[in-house]
């Protein structure tokens, strides 16, 4: 609340859309903290500290801003502190130093410093979580444990019951709602530790690697019924995962940490094309970037091809040329002086009529589909923006660079 | 050098003499109130009991047994059971020996399962009192029998005095055991839900904690049990009373039927207070 008032109004603004944000944050585990503060301000490594102060290092100078409605993925090895810094939204984890703000009734809250009551109500309203190895109480039933927050809140039964059903409902649970919690395979388990979390109808869910303990076909399953469930009701995910398949699927953004920092935060295209350093770079070497990368992120930007006259040339001799509208769409095209047809693709399934000379498709078009099209048509393709007017160029060139990683 | 050390006694035994001595001269009014109330609480729960006809009484404890357990076999073993103490003729001393363990068990789980939680939640606390359960576990019985009985005079409450701090902690040391055993993950959830410290307690820890606690009860009541031949020593009334005249006596048959008398009432409590299959059956999978 003090945080607020203090903000120039521009800068109110942009924090109005922020959800969760770390300003230099530091977690230490130990007795003398203030021993360790100075080493982490040189940038000491977790080993360095803990030989000289006893004390663990679990986050150092974390910066981070979550947007609302936004999926961020908090990536690393174990003990990176990615699931340390994620407990401290909530203050499962005590902060050491620095703030950690929560968008709260309208204020940005600094859960790290606020007072008891505050934290309780943050976490009873805005704040809900759902843990790797489900936290259900074995005594309850899957109704009782969805119900939980909701009674520690005091909701009356009737509203409580109804809340429940809705969410069970939600979660495809509704049959099993009388039975206990270990009667349910692991997935299910945590359909229900989900379900207990969108009770409370938090605004910010925090996610503690919580498909990490589930078999692979399971995991696909709930990933997808999370962005599923996402799309109807825009909560703000700070999702922890060791996986990066599962971060590059799930995450708007992505925060790669290693031994307690964050080496890079970005999106999925970012962290896949222009890794920070050689840990992240090693890190996504084994990545299938075919879902991640779109043509955006590869294309021959507009402006670097070959101009002659208005038009564009395209093709090693220049031999097929592309008319530009003077808003900037491509109207029609030419090869060696034949009339050529323009044919636009379906950006989510890559086909195209048959009788086509050049293919127009969408700047997001993703990589795959730019790379089935290629394959069914051999026609260089053309990416316009929402306006229709050509952004750049995807052809064969750009689908390798980008394969191989090489930023355009 | 050894003659010094005998001459020289550390008055250890007199000293405790003399806070016996003051406790008794200067707090007696407040061991006269304990002694009623326990004495009241025990007499009046005797009376109780004795009220009933002894078969109706009989046939209720059978039918609750049947009702919590679900089990025949059960019921009609509690139902020979206690036929076969009143034939040999002690169902009025099992009654008083039963009100003895249960009143006794009713103070330890009223002190013992509040402290088993604080210790539980202070772990200074539980190194505290850790030396003093086992002093009180191993010290003789008959060496506190003696302060009790100058503070409480004969009767049935130094009996249940030193029954207590006999079977004190069993559910203390159970409380302790069960409160910390729970999963961190689960009070995790818990402070991330937003609950309160009473909360926590009452809707994760206890409920948790609660077959381990009903087994330290268990156990406070089989320890009650095994002290009522030694509460008889001081006055107590029920199934110690005629074991121990048996043994001033030299009446085999009279020890050999008080005796089977208490083995058949720690047997059917036994069975009593296990917990019921279907809670077994979940924290087993749990």
């Amino acid at each position: 609340m003090t945080a607020h008032s203090t903000v120039p109004p521009e800068a109110a603004q942009v924090r109005a859309a922020t959800a969760v944000e770390f300003r230099n944050v530091d977690i230490v585990f130990g007795h003398q903290r203030a021993r360790a503060f100075p080493m982490i301000d040189a940038g000491a490594s977790r080993d360095t500290i803990l030989a000289a102060t006893g004390c663990v290092l679990g986050a150092a100078n974390v910066n981070l801003t979550i947007g609302r409605g936004e999926i961020c993925v908090l990536m690393g090895l174990s003990g990176s502190g990615k699931s340390t810094i994620l407990r401290a939204v909530n203050r499962l984890n005590t902060v050491a130093r620095g703030e950690v703000f929560v968008h709260h009734d309208g204020t940005l809250i600094d859960v790290a410093r606020c007072e008891a009551r505050m934290l309780r109500d943050i976490r009873m309203r805005t704040v809900s979580m759902v843990f790797q190895q489900f936290g259900l109480l074995p005594w309850r039933t899957v109704r009782e444990n969805v119900g939980f927050g909701l009674e520690l809140r005091g909701t009356p039964t009737a509203e409580r019951n109804r809340l429940v059903d809705e969410k069970l409902a939600m979660v495809g649970l509704s049959q099993w709602a009388d039975k206990y919690a270990h009667e349910l395979s692991g997935g299910m388990q945590q359909r229900v530790g989900l379900a207990r979390a969108f009770a409370t109808d938090a605004d910010i869910l925090l996610m503690d690697e919580p498909f990490s303990a589930l078999d692979p076909l399971i995991r696909d399953k709930l990933q997808d019924e999370l962005l599923d469930l996402q799309q109807r009701i825009q909560k703000t995910i700070v999702f922890v995962s060791h996986d990066l398949d599962e971060a590059l699927k799930i995450g708007n953004t992505i925060a790669i940490m290693e031994g307690g920092r964050i080496v890079q935060a970005g999106t999925a295209e970012d962290i896949l094309l222009r890794p920070a350093d050689a840990y992240v770079a090693e890190f996504v070497k084994h990545m299938n970037p075919l879902n991640v990368l779109r043509g955006n992120a590869v294309m021959t930007p507009a402006s670097a091809l070959r101009r002659d006259d208005g038009a564009i040339l395209l093709g090693r001799d220049g031999q097929v040329r592309v008319v530009i509208d003077g808003e900037g769409r491509p109207v029609s095209v030419s090869l060696n002086g034949r009339e050529g047809r323009l044919v636009a693709a379906d950006p989510d399934s890559g086909a195209v009529a048959p009788a086509a000379d050049l293919i127009v498709a969408p700047l997001d078009l993703k990589l795959k589909a730019a790379i089935a099209l290629k394959c069914q048509t051999d026609h260089p393709i053309l990416l316009v923006d929402k306006l229709g007017r050509l952004a750049g160029l995807c052809d064969d060139e750009e689908i390798y660079r980008g394969l191989l990683r090489r930023g355009s | 050098m050894y003659d010094w050390l005998v001459d020289h006694k550390i008055p250890l035994g007199q000293w405790l003499k003399a806070v016996v001595d003051f406790l008794s001269t200067h707090a007696q009014a407040v061991f006269d109130l304990i002694s009623a109330v326990l004495g009241w609480m025990i007499g009046s729960l005797t009376d109780l009991l004795l009220f009933v006809p002894p078969l109706l009484l009989i046939a209720l404890c059978a039918m609750g047994a049947y009702l919590v357990h679900r089990s025949i076999g059960l019921a009609v073993f509690i139902l020979g059971a206690l036929l076969l103490v009143a034939n040999l003729g002690y169902w009025d001393a099992t009654i008083e020996t039963l009100s003895l363990v249960l009143c006794a068990t009713f103070v330890c789980v009223l002190i013992g399962v509040p402290v088993g939680i604080a210790a539980a939640h202070r772990p200074w606390l539980y190194t505290a009192i850790r030396p003093v359960l086992d002093l009180m576990q191993t010290i003789p019985t008959f060496v506190y029998l003696i302060p009790t009985l100058v503070l409480f005079g004969l009767g049935v409450v130094p009996g249940l005095i030193s029954t207590v701090i006999f079977a004190l902690p069993a559910p203390i040391r159970l409380t302790h055991l069960g409160i910390s055993s729970v999963p961190s993950a689960l009070v995790e959830a818990g402070e991330a839900f937003g609950a309160t410290r009473r909360q926590l307690l009452f809707k994760v820890e206890l409920p948790y904690a609660l077959p381990t606690i009903m087994a330290g009860i268990t156990q406070c009541i089989m320890l009650s049990l095994s002290m009522v031949v030694i509460a008889a020593l001081v006055g107590s009334d029920g199934l110690g009373k005629p074991v121990v005249r048996a043994l001033n006596t030299v009446n085999v048959s009279m020890g050999f039927e008080a005796g089977m008398a208490i083995v058949i009432l720690a047997i059917v409590l036994d069975r009593v207070c296990k917990r019921p299959d279907r809670a077994a059956r979940r924290s087993r999978k749990a």
